[in-house]
């Protein structure tokens, strides 16, 4: 159980790890997520699921690295065991046959808009995906994205491939082009899912935003990832992690993301003086 | 030389013995357990005041009846093995319930020796005694297990391995069956492990009565979210006979006061959960993190807003308020409880209650404002209906607030298991003898029945259960 069956580098600092799970292979939806932990004395994290395969029985998570634990897990290898799994976790995205779906993947959140595309697609949506990255080594997965849509438009910020620009200037670009848009589905990082809302809701285009906020236990036991929807404290971890991205307050959000992070610089700097 | 039997009178003028503490001024800075135990010649003089009753009171007050005046008299005579083993006949959990039990509302409430010297604070103290019986087995290199009834080929799923679970695992297990118990966190033992501090209760030792069930051949599996992984539907497919849902009150209520949001407002269940389970305490030797935060308001007036506000003092603080809505006479926490915080320091603000957390421009908490409160009569449920007094409000510079105004069910069970019955507050409904729910082969107790209540009630609910499940299974009769 929880073996590393494979690991690849995607870009310097995103990975790919395949790991043994039967249980959560089978019973896993689109948009859940997992938490887990990679040592004793380790923190539990959530992770999206990326991909998964119930006959083979292993689950995919992609992960960039961004602090002690994530460093951690990027340096077990194949063959390792992840300490503790806890999974499926959250509520599946919502899937049916809207019309016309855009999944926009910024960075990292490409990996989990993955499987919603694919999801999509199988209920026999036209599936347009945008991903978005800084610059071309950050996009990943397009191939899989290709093969889960019907049209991809990569974007990246200073231009190094495809589209120069931002995630929006695509849906813009989409809007412009008079394609009717059914669904959005935008996963990313805050900054870029706020406004991707802002945008759609000038053309009142139904958006969902797949939230990433701070969890402990990820089963509705502490509110440490509350937020704010429409006027509802929501646990993200129970109630979600999709909501309308029209509704969800993404400023108290990022706010509540920022809370550890002269702690999380304390826990890199602890790691660092072990290791030397 | 026999030594001769005391009489009453002489028993009844034996002192109490008092518990030796950690002193406040060292104990805030360390997360090691306040009370350190009897020493042997006290617990055998603490035992000797027990008078045997021949109608054992004591007993009726006990919601797992442990045979009280056996253990006692065991101590008396020095036989510990005996001693422990007369109370895990009836309880899975002595050390941790030795140590968290309200005993002066249960055991030694209807105690003789307390109604005699007319002051139930003057009763035997059964519950530090089953504490000395506990840890001295414990200081043993090997403990007994129960006798174990021979393979009776059925399966029965426990979810949740809290102290209604543990409970039921153990009596069934005893009974033969074979029992998987299912956790949600990555460590067993519910609120036993997440919620109650070390320095109320050591995580080594809920190891330990943890480890005496898997020693009783119950499988634990931990990281097993059930509802999510599996339904109770699926669990009863796989071939499991009974099910026990024991899952708790685990979902934390707010206040839904404007500020709730704000960066390092905690519901006590996180912080906790986090000085726990996860022991931010040792940070950054341990990866959770947990805000460190000089003047701390906590909210409520009940055990887990003591165990939050005497954690928040050992992460550093310098200043725990702790703001309840009632007086001191309405506190649910247990008096000892209160006794200890205020010891530590802690500033009860009794009568007032938090109407709005304010915060700056980045999200921090910066103060918290408050109102007083009056107690008006006591309404038809007998209860003060606390009322603000119109114009007292006043605020309090605070760096971090903690939510401890209770805890709600757990909604993953019954929303994944439409035929079973809830009611309004979404607790199940399960008959109060035998603990059956609406859904055949289904039982349930503890917190998720009762709404947040005590470990030992819990465990008594298990025990009923158990008995149920265990009949059912021998019979096949609903």
């Amino acid at each position: 159980m929880n073996k590393i069956q494979e690991k690849e580098f995607l870009s310097p600092q995103v990975f790919r790890i395949r790991v043994e799970s039967p249980a959560i292979a089978r019973k896993r939806k689109a948009g859940q997520f997992i938490i887990l932990r990679t040592c004793d004395d380790g923190e539990r994290i959530p992770l999206t699921i990326a991909d998964a395969d119930p006959h083979h029985g292993w689950i995919e998570l992609v992960v960039q690295i961004v602090g002690k634990t994530t460093k951690a897990l990027s340096e077990l290898a194949v063959g390792d065991m992840v300490c503790d799994l806890a999974g499926p976790l959250g509520r599946p995205t919502h899937i049916e046959l809207f019309g016309t779906v855009v999944t926009v993947g910024g960075g990292i959140g490409i990996a989990p808009a993955h499987p919603i595309a694919q999801a999509m697609k199988a209920a026999g949506n036209t599936v347009i995906s945008i991903l978005g990255g800084r610059s071309k080594e950050l996009i990943i997965m397009e191939k899989k994205m290709r093969a889960a849509s019907d049209e991809v438009i990569i974007t990246t910020d200073d231009g190094s491939y495809g589209m120069k620009g931002f995630v929006t200037d695509a849906v813009q670009k989409l809007i412009d082009e008079g394609k009717r848009i059914d669904q959005t589905i935008a996963i990313g990082p805050p900054i870029m899912m706020k406004q991707v809302s802002l945008l759609t809701k000038k053309y009142n285009i139904p958006t969902l935003v797949s939230l990433n906020t701070i969890m402990v236990d990820g089963t509705g036991m502490c509110g440490g990832c509350r937020v704010t929807v429409g006027d509802k404290t929501k646990f993200v971890c129970v109630d979600g992690p999709e909501f309308d991205g029209h509704l969800v307050n993404f400023d108290e959000m990022m706010m509540r993301l920022a809370m550890y992070k002269d702690r999380e610089k304390e826990s890199i700097d602890h790691a660092c003086k072990i290791r030397a | 030389m026999e030594k001769k039997e005391l009489t009453n009178k002489e028993r009844l003028a034996i002192p109490p013995q008092k518990m030796p503490e950690q002193d406040p001024a060292k104990r805030i800075r360390n997360v090691n357990e306040v009370p350190l135990g009897f020493t042997e010649e006290q617990a055998v003089a603490e035992a000797n005041r027990c008078l045997q009753c021949k109608n054992a009171p004591c007993v009726k007050g006990c919601p797992v009846a442990i045979n009280i005046p056996a253990f006692i008299k065991l101590i008396c005579e020095k036989r510990y093995r005996e001693s422990i083993n007369v109370i895990k006949e009836t309880s899975i959990l002595p050390a941790v319930c030795g140590r968290v039990c309200p005993q002066e509302e249960q055991c030694q409430a209807p105690c003789t020796v307390g109604k005699s010297l007319k002051s139930v604070d003057l009763a035997v103290q059964i519950g530090k005694l089953e504490r000395f019986a506990a840890d001295w087995e414990m200081a043993q290199p090997a403990s007994e297990s129960p006798a174990i009834k021979p393979h009776t080929g059925k399966r029965i799923a426990v979810i949740g391995s809290g102290p209604a679970g543990v409970t039921v695992a153990a009596d069934c297990r005893r009974d033969g069956h074979e029992v998987t118990v299912f956790e949600a966190l990555h460590k067993a033992g519910g609120v036993l492990v997440y919620g109650i501090p070390e320095f109320r209760l050591p995580k080594k030792i809920v190891g330990r009565e943890v480890d005496n069930l898997i020693r009783m051949g119950v499988e634990v599996r931990t990281n097993m979210v059930i509802g999510k992984i599996a339904t109770l539907d699926e669990l009863m497919e796989e071939g499991y006979d009974a099910v026990f849902v024991g899952t708790g009150a685990g979902l934390p209520q707010f206040l839904n006061i404007p500020g709730e949001n704000l960066n390092v407002v905690y519901s006590a269940n996180e912080y906790l959960t986090r000085a726990n389970l996860m022991k931010a305490y040792s940070f950054p030797v341990t990866d959770t993190p947990i805000a460190r935060a000089k003047n701390i308001a906590v909210f409520g007036g009940g055990n887990v807003a003591m165990d939050s506000a005497r954690t928040a003092l050992r992460l550093g603080a310098d200043n725990v308020y702790l703001i309840y809505r009632r007086s001191r006479v309405e506190m649910p926490a247990r008096k000892e409880e209160v006794h200890h915080a205020e010891e530590e320091g802690v500033h009860l603000m009794l009568l007032q209650n938090p109407v709005r957390i304010t915060g700056n421009d980045k999200g921090w908490v910066t103060g918290v404002e408050c109102i007083r409160m009056e107690l008006c009569e006591p309404d038809e449920s007998g209860r003060c209906r606390p009322e603000p007094i119109r114009g007292s409000e006043f605020t309090i510079p605070v760096d971090a607030c903690i939510v401890a105004v209770g805890n709600a069910s757990n909604p993953l069970i019954p929303q994944t298991t439409p035929d079973l019955e809830t009611n309004r507050h979404g607790n199940i409904l399960a008959d109060p003898n035998t603990l059956k729910t609406s859904k055949r082969g289904v039982f349930a107790g503890g917190d998720i029945v009762l709404g947040a209540a005590t470990v030992i009630l819990a465990m008594g609910q298990g025990r009923k259960a158990a008995k149920a499940i265990n009949d059912y299974l021998a019979t096949g009769a609903w």
